[in-house]
């Protein structure tokens, strides 16, 4: 059965509060989800108090300053701070999206921040996503063509040709859309999730690629693809605007198309 | 499936993630359903005209109703949909949330065995009024 209560060693407790110094103007507090391996605990939340007048104006930033300022053992990835590497994706105010294009000020009252939610924790905010690597591994995410590309040139494509994966290719793999996915929640195991199917589309949708229907026949299968069931928790959570469950409708559109 | 999974660990994420491949299936499935959605639409609408129209009427009225071959075309046609729309929506929820091998495969046999019953109670019963 799917668990709905966590067990025991991983129930939520309170954590610290780290006030802000008095002369704080602005303050904001931020509640963080913490946990450490090596301590034996169960998760907490700790509350760190934040001057917004010393902070600049994204989740990310905020982030840092606690850790180069008050905590140093706040733990969580982050790289390019500018919405491109998918590093600092977790769950902001209830939403999965990225702490480094998530402003401050769109948030009311206190800023929850919890790890990506149903993946294994390493530590603190970092989520375990080998499992999602492997399921993009699993779909072949590279060119397959058995055309030779011309010698001296590169694989050609018409400007119609390279609009269909617009949309597509924009996609970072920060996983937002996969770990806000009920069906992903309840049978990851098998289900490859929306951010892996929309990867796996755009392969299909490549004009330059030769394998559709290898591609196709991987994932007619009633985990690996059907278990999408419309929910659309992908396109409302994606930090990118982009839209996984239309990519997985277009996959089920052409699974139809070359049966009939 | 459980039991094979926890002895299957030190296996590779992505030989783990392969699993045994595509079951090259689901298509059909996913699109009788999206059908016998559709068709019970108008089915559903012709259903509660006909509730309306038999409202008080007696047991002669209801089977004269029920004689006419379109009428009973027509409720046959529901009760399948409807049996059929049931059994598949079913599945999914249980494979959505049942896990373990033994309690799903138990369970949708046992979904599968009343749905069929109750599907094959309204079509005797529709047979029976329209013969």
């Amino acid at each position: 059965m799917v668990e709905f209560t966590l067990p025991k060693n991983s129930r939520v407790t309170e954590g610290r509060l780290l006030k802000a110094s008095p002369d704080a103007k602005r303050l904001k507090a931020f509640k963080i989800y913490r946990w450490n391996p090596d301590d034996g605990g169960n998760p907490r939340v700790d509350t760190y108090e934040i001057d917004l007048d010393a902070c600049g104006p994204m989740v990310l930033d905020a982030l840092i300053k606690i850790k180069n300022e008050i905590d140093s053992t706040l733990t969580f990835r982050r790289s390019c701070r500018e919405g491109i590497c998918g590093s600092c994706a977790m769950n902001i105010d209830g939403t999965n999206t990225l702490a480094c294009l998530k402003p401050i000020d769109e948030i009311k009252g206190a800023v929850a921040i919890n790890p990506l939610p149903h993946m294994p924790v390493i530590k603190d905010l970092v989520p375990d996503l080998t499992q999602a690597y492997a399921q993009y591994h699993s779909i072949e995410p590279w060119l397959q063509a058995e055309t030779q590309a011309p010698p001296d040139a590169e694989r050609r494509q018409s400007q119609e040709e390279r609009a269909q994966i617009d949309g597509l290719w924009e996609c970072i793999l920060c996983f937002c859309c996969t770990t806000s996915c009920p069906s992903y929640w309840w049978n990851g195991d098998r289900y490859l999730g929306p951010a892996v199917l929309m990867a796996a589309y755009r392969w299909i949708a490549d004009s330059r690629d030769e394998n559709a229907g290898h591609r196709l026949d991987a994932l007619q299968d009633p985990f690996k693809l059907y278990r999408c069931h419309t929910i659309m928790n992908c396109a409302e959570t994606c930090p990118k605007g982009l839209n996984p469950a239309k990519a997985i409708g277009n996959i089920k559109r052409l699974m139809v198309e070359r049966q009939e | 499936m459980n039991d094979v999974n926890s002895a299957r660990k030190m296996r590779s994420a992505l030989g783990q993630v392969r699993g045994y491949g595509s079951a090259k299936s689901g298509l059909r499935h996913w699109r009788a359903q999206r059908l016998t959605a559709i068709a019970l639409l108008p089915l559903t609408f012709y259903f509660i005209i006909s509730i309306l129209v038999l409202k008080g009427a007696n047991q002669v009225a209801i089977r004269a109703y029920m004689h006419e071959p379109w009428n009973a075309v027509l409720f046959l046609g529901l009760a399948v949909c409807l049996f059929y729309h049931a059994q598949l929506g079913l599945e999914v929820v249980i494979e959505d949330y049942i896990h373990g091998e033994g309690r799903r495969v138990l369970l949708l046999l046992l979904m599968r065995g009343s749905v069929a019953f109750f599907g094959l109670l309204a079509t005797l019963s529709i047979l029976k009024l329209a013969l």
